[in-house]
């Protein structure tokens, strides 16, 4: 067959272009407008090359913040994808009960990330909420507003709370898709449970857990409302993460500058961290590979 | 390796069965004789692969037991029974080289390393895949892949026994031989049990010692080739076994003879007066075109297949088909189907009937 070249082509391409334009192109361009230039006011805008980038890596505020979210995000990650799927298999397979778990499971999803934050927010405090009171009876001083390991401990839990069902749901439905010729071979190869799991599962799972580590990366990367809402991001800095500390620089003390800088690194991060996660992953598909 | 019994076993699909139609497997009693090669031979949807699963336990029973030895296994899970079976479309483990697929069944059961090499070796010798031992199962071909399955199956040298669910089926036309001649090879090596269902006569014919025909759930027939050609203990056998299949007339049958309409053909034994459908069959082999006797035909066609002649003709509405040798010159005017006494079986109600006692003489 002859591939024809029409450059006509291209125009086909244009509206999405143009709607990619207009939705995330100029509204990041203003962003690097702020990034590169100072400005006192009046519209009037003073070249700064690359002073607000260097700052903002400088700064062991935001050092500080990209430390934590990085520590948080990978807890969060190694707690909820061993659990996600761990959950997934014990879930029944159809029937009544199968549907009844599925839509509970569900509920965490559908709660507004305020509304999260707000239910752990009361849940983890020492004198009403159930879970501060409990842990101060029993076992130790608990307290979000004094006690950084208090306040860590609530907001991953309310993470994990939140998201896990995200990746049970992941998990089983990519369970269900297996053939069911695939446990009846691994059965008659006398495989054990942790073999068929190992050998038959997890690969089979490999699609959609790239997808859930995808999702939960990037949105436990970028989690704002709900620690804010906790903790504020106290006590001291202990739970500021990067969109704290960027919406205080940008709305707080008003820098617009540094934020913008910060802003497109944060994005920047964001990629890099999504693409790092797809080439790994799906490179080791091809681990030992066919050709 | 064990004889393998199956015990007033029947399997139904439903809660609860109102009659014998409602029950995939009829009631049956089974056995196969240690390190025996059987095929399982039936039209689609007869059974074979239920019956087959029951065996491996891959499905419980809804009645009756399975014994292997003297084992009653009826209640043990499929990895107990220690029993290979191949499926017919292929199943492989993706993430693993065909080496590590092929070793996993010893590995699972804990067997040493430098022995599992040389099975595995040996087996994908059988198989025709060394060069490929290292590559990834994912990226191999559909009929690759179902060799590695068929070389799974048959690593285990102390399994009860080795089942196969139409494995050649995505093979090509050329493999197909070529495999089936290795497994038959292989029977003959390690004696394994084997039972191997197919839908494929020719298959069936060539790979086993005793072939069971299944029909509508039953057990229509277990025996030799032979047996299945001389003494077809059911019509669905007749018919299904033998290219073209038996010739089957409805008839009355009286005593040593059996009347197609008003023509009277004689019996070699005496058969009593059977109620019910009463039918009698012929082989094509055993029909011989004449000028007078037996029944009046109209020829359609005479086809050449090599050996023999294949003549096709009616009687009524009736198909009849004739093997002729090519020597076997039609004479001017033979249009009478004449039928050999000794080879005539009749059926009542489908099943065999036999001769009544003493009189058969």
């Amino acid at each position: 067959m002859r591939k024809v070249q029409n450059n006509g082509a291209w125009l086909l391409v244009l509206p999405v272009f143009l709607l990619v334009a207009f939705s995330a192109v100029i509204p990041l361009m203003t962003v690097v407008n702020y990034a590169f230039n100072d400005s006192f006011g009046e519209n009037e805008f003073f070249w700064n090359g690359f002073d607000w980038f260097k700052e903002v890596i400088d700064s062991d505020r935001i050092r500080g913040a990209l430390w934590r979210q990085f520590l948080f995000s990978a807890i969060v990650l190694l707690i909820e994808i061993p659990l996600g799927i761990a959950i997934a298999l014990t879930l029944p397979k159809r029937g009544f009960w199968a549907s009844l778990v599925l839509v509970l499971l569900a509920m965490p999803l559908v709660i507004p990330w305020n509304v999260v934050g707000t239910i752990w927010q009361v849940f983890a405090r020492g004198d009403i909420g159930l879970l501060g009171v409990v842990i101060t009876s029993f076992w130790a001083d608990f307290n979000i507003g004094r006690d950084p390991l208090s306040a860590w401990i609530v907001v991953v839990m309310m993470d994990v709370w939140h998201w896990t069902s995200l990746v049970v749901l992941l998990a089983y439905a990519g369970l269900q898709a297996i053939p069911e010729a695939y446990y009846q071979a691994g059965r008659i190869d006398q495989a054990s449970r942790w073999a068929i799991f190992r050998f038959i599962e997890l690969p089979k799972l490999k699609g959609v857990l790239l997808i859930a580590v995808l999702l939960r990366f990037m949105d436990s990367f970028m989690i704002y409302t709900e620690p804010f809402v906790v903790t504020g991001g106290g006590p001291g800095q202990a739970t500021t993460f990067l969109s704290i500390d960027l919406v205080k620089t940008a709305l707080g003390q008003f820098d617009l500058g540094p934020a913008a800088a910060f802003s497109l690194m944060y994005f920047l991060v964001v990629l890099l961290m999504s693409w790092v996660f797809y080439t790994v992953m799906t490179a080791m598909d091809v681990e030992g590979g066919t050709q | 390796m064990a004889r393998i019994r199956l015990d007033n076993l029947a399997h139904t699909y439903m809660t609860y069965p109102r009659d014998d139609r409602d029950f995939a497997l009829k009631p049956m009693n089974v056995e196969w004789e240690d390190g025996g090669a059987y095929a399982l031979l039936g039209a689609s949807g007869c059974g074979k692969t239920t019956l087959l699963n029951i065996i491996s336990g891959l499905r419980a029973p809804s009645q009756g037991r399975v014994i292997f030895g003297d084992t009653d296994v009826t209640e043990c899970p499929t990895a107990e029974r220690n029993i290979a079976q191949v499926f017919q479309f292929p199943v492989v483990y993706d993430t693993m080289t065909v080496r590590q697929n092929l070793a996993f069944p010893l590995r699972n059961r804990g067997m040493d390393p430098t022995r599992i090499r040389n099975r595995v070796q040996q087996i994908a010798k059988v198989i025709g895949m060394e060069a490929e031992l290292d590559r990834k199962a994912r990226g191999l071909t559909a009929d690759a892949k179902q060799k590695i399955s068929l070389g799974r199956g048959m690593v285990r040298e102390d399994v009860n026994a080795i089942l196969f669910d139409e494995p050649l089926t995505v093979i090509d036309p050329q493999m197909k031989w070529e495999l089936r001649t290795q497994l038959r090879r292989l029977h003959q090596e390690f004696g394994h049990t084997m039972i191997y269902v197919t839908h494929d006569q020719t298959e069936a014919l060539t790979f086993a010692d005793k072939v069971a025909v299944m029909f509508e759930g039953r057990i229509a027939q277990l025996g030799t080739p032979e047996e299945l050609f001389r003494k077809p203990q059911h019509t669905f056998v007749g018919y299904f076994i033998g290219s073209p299949g038996m010739n089957l007339f409805e008839a009355e049958v009286d005593g040593r003879q059996a009347r197609i309409g008003p023509h009277v053909i004689p019996l070699a034994a005496d058969y009593g007066r059977p109620e019910g459908r009463v039918q009698i069959g012929i082989r094509p082999e055993f029909t011989r075109i004449a000028a007078s006797g037996g029944i009046p035909v109209d020829i359609l066609r005479i086809e050449d297949v090599g050996r023999h002649v294949v003549l096709r003709a009616r009687h009524g509405g009736v198909a009849v088909n004739a093997i002729l040798s090519e020597e076997d010159t039609l004479a001017e005017g033979a249009t009478h189907a004449v039928f050999d006494p000794a080879e005539i079986g009749v059926f009542v109600d489908g099943w065999r009937r036999d001769p009544v006692e003493g009189a058969s003489a």
